[in-house]
């Protein structure tokens, strides 16, 4: 296993690193050590490896990340897994705000609570929250699934589109177009999966789905006068 | 953009390090706010009767010992003076409201820029690392400091406009954001309130309101509480009292701000990075404040 000190060596060079290995490489596990809250570490990866860092982050980390898996043993700042496309990225402590922004793949797992704006804008990506996630989550969400353990804050999926969202204990106050919805066999079956990958014990039956009304992006004929 | 810090010596025994520990966290915030910088530091505090100002003016060979002797005599009393850069640190055996008069009649050059009985506030234009390095924070001691890194967006930069801003006796405020109904507040706290701003900067509003409401008899917490009403726009806030600071966002919480605790310091950071160096960091309990929730510590 590779290990990389960023109290020694620079940032960049870590990025440059992982970013220059060839497809085949045997070089498939890191160690990053001392990240001092320091943004963009791992981002822009697109190589089947596991790099596992051991502290705080700060802003972006594994953002657009591909293939690879990204364990940080800590806290993230704002933007954990921003866009990413595909692979895995799990947050052993808390994130700040807009965890998995615009994510189109991929699976987040955030063991701690996620700040406000979780999901905002995701696009296809999975996320699975143990804890809670705070106001303005999967705000404007267009496709992908939302797992929270927890409880959600304000405003949840507000100007939703057709992502869905799983919480399993309290909504203080749904978003603009945001519903609840029931909860299918193939919603069940989904969930558990979901559950399942990211490494969570919970029965799916405890957990409430929501989903959008599509009143807001749905063009209706019968209100053209007002359009 | 800007980058707020705090740091609150819950071990007594650190005191001495106050400096030591807090320029680091500064000077790391460097990229949110290269502009200008500035702390509030709270230590050696003054006699009951007493009153502590920190004072500002430009120029490097300004009379500070003439100014020490004439307000001596003027008001009949002991007074020393300490000048530290382009301030100077007067403590004066007054009370507060005589002193003030005194400085605004006879020294109208002289900008107050803390007043009470344990605060001094230094602030600057310039990188950070050299206004620390002007100012030899690293060598403060005390029980808490508050900093901050300024990247204007509202108004010009200047050393008036700099921050932490005074809010009364031993209070200070340091903010991350940006006011939008700063104008009309400013009119209103003038015609309504009778109080004076020196810039056309939105904090400076926001402190002028904590003082506004102090005044009115609130207690910070309340006062805090009713500036989530009264302020439109984004911000976090950090508060420096004679005792401690308190930390308030905005409730759709756009500025960042994260916490950490040990047993021997409470601190607040725009980032994480700042506090990354803090001994026993490792360990300790780390979270992002709430918004629109009134963080105190010490007995703010």
């Amino acid at each position: 296993m590779a290990v990389f000190d960023l109290a020694q060596q620079p940032l960049r060079e870590l990025n440059r690193t992982l970013h220059d290995l060839p497809e085949e490489t045997n070089e498939t596990h890191w160690k990053v050590t001392n990240p001092m809250g320091l943004h963009n570490i791992a981002v822009g990866l697109d190589r089947p490896i596991t790099v596992e860092i051991d502290g705080h982050v700060g802003y972006y980390c594994a953002g657009m990340n591909q293939q690879a898996e990204v364990l940080v043993n800590g806290n993230c700042g704002q933007g954990v897994a921003e866009n990413m496309m595909s692979g895995r990225v799990v947050v052993r402590g808390n994130a700040s705000q807009s965890a998995g922004a615009t994510a189109h793949g991929g699976l987040l797992v955030i063991e701690g609570d996620a700040a406000a704006r979780c999901g905002i804008s995701l696009k296809g990506g999975d996320i699975v929250v143990k804890g809670s996630v705070g106001h303005m989550s999967a705000f404007m969400a267009q496709a992908g699934r939302i797992v929270v353990c927890g409880d959600a804050g304000e405003y949840l999926g507000d100007s939703l589109y057709e992502a869905r969202i799983y919480v399993r204990g309290k909504v203080s106050q749904l978003g603009a177009d945001c519903v609840e919805k029931e909860m299918e066999a193939a919603h069940l079956e989904e969930l558990r999966d979901l559950l399942s990958a990211a490494g969570v014990e919970a029965d799916p039956a405890d957990f409430r789905r929501y989903g959008s009304a599509r009143n807001l992006y749905h063009f209706n004929v019968d209100k053209m006068d007002s359009y | 953009m800007c980058g707020i810090v705090g740091l609150y010596l819950k071990n007594p025994a650190l005191q001495g390090e106050l400096g030591r520990l807090f320029t680091p966290m500064l000077i790391e915030m460097t990229e949110r706010g290269p502009d200008s910088a500035g702390v509030a530091v709270y230590h050696n505090p003054v006699g009951d009767g007493a009153t502590k100002l920190t004072l500002f003016n430009r120029d490097r060979d300004y009379a500070w010992k003439a100014l020490e002797t004439d307000m001596e005599r003027a008001l009949d009393t002991e007074a020393s003076l300490r000048r530290v850069s382009s301030h100077a640190v007067l403590s004066i055996d007054a009370p507060e409201r005589t002193a003030v008069d005194w400085l605004m009649d006879e020294r109208p050059e002289v900008q107050i820029v803390s007043i009470g009985r344990i605060i001094e506030i230094y602030k600057e234009m310039g990188l950070p690392a050299e206004v620390a390095e002007e100012f030899a924070v690293s060598e403060m001691t005390g029980s808490h400091m508050i900093g901050h890194t300024r990247m204007a967006t509202e108004s010009a930069v200047t050393t008036a406009g700099s921050h932490p801003f005074s809010t009364g006796r031993d209070l200070c405020l340091v903010h991350n954001g940006s006011l939008s109904n700063h104008n009309r507040l400013r009119e209103w706290l003038k015609k309504n309130a009778g109080l004076r701003f020196q810039t056309d900067n939105d904090s400076e509003v926001a402190a002028g309101y904590l003082t506004h409401r102090l005044a009115e008899g609130d207690s910070l917490e309340q006062a805090l509480e009713k500036a989530i009403d009264d302020l439109d726009g984004f911000y976090t806030f950090a508060i420096g009292t004679a005792r401690g600071f308190a930390v308030l966002r905005d409730p759709i919480a756009c500025k960042p701000a994260v916490m950490a605790e040990t047993d021997d310091w409470v601190a607040m950071a725009s980032e994480y990075r700042s506090l990354a160096k803090l001994p026993g960091v490792a360990n300790a309990a780390v979270w992002e404040p709430e918004p629109a929730r009134v963080y105190t510590w010490g007995s703010a």
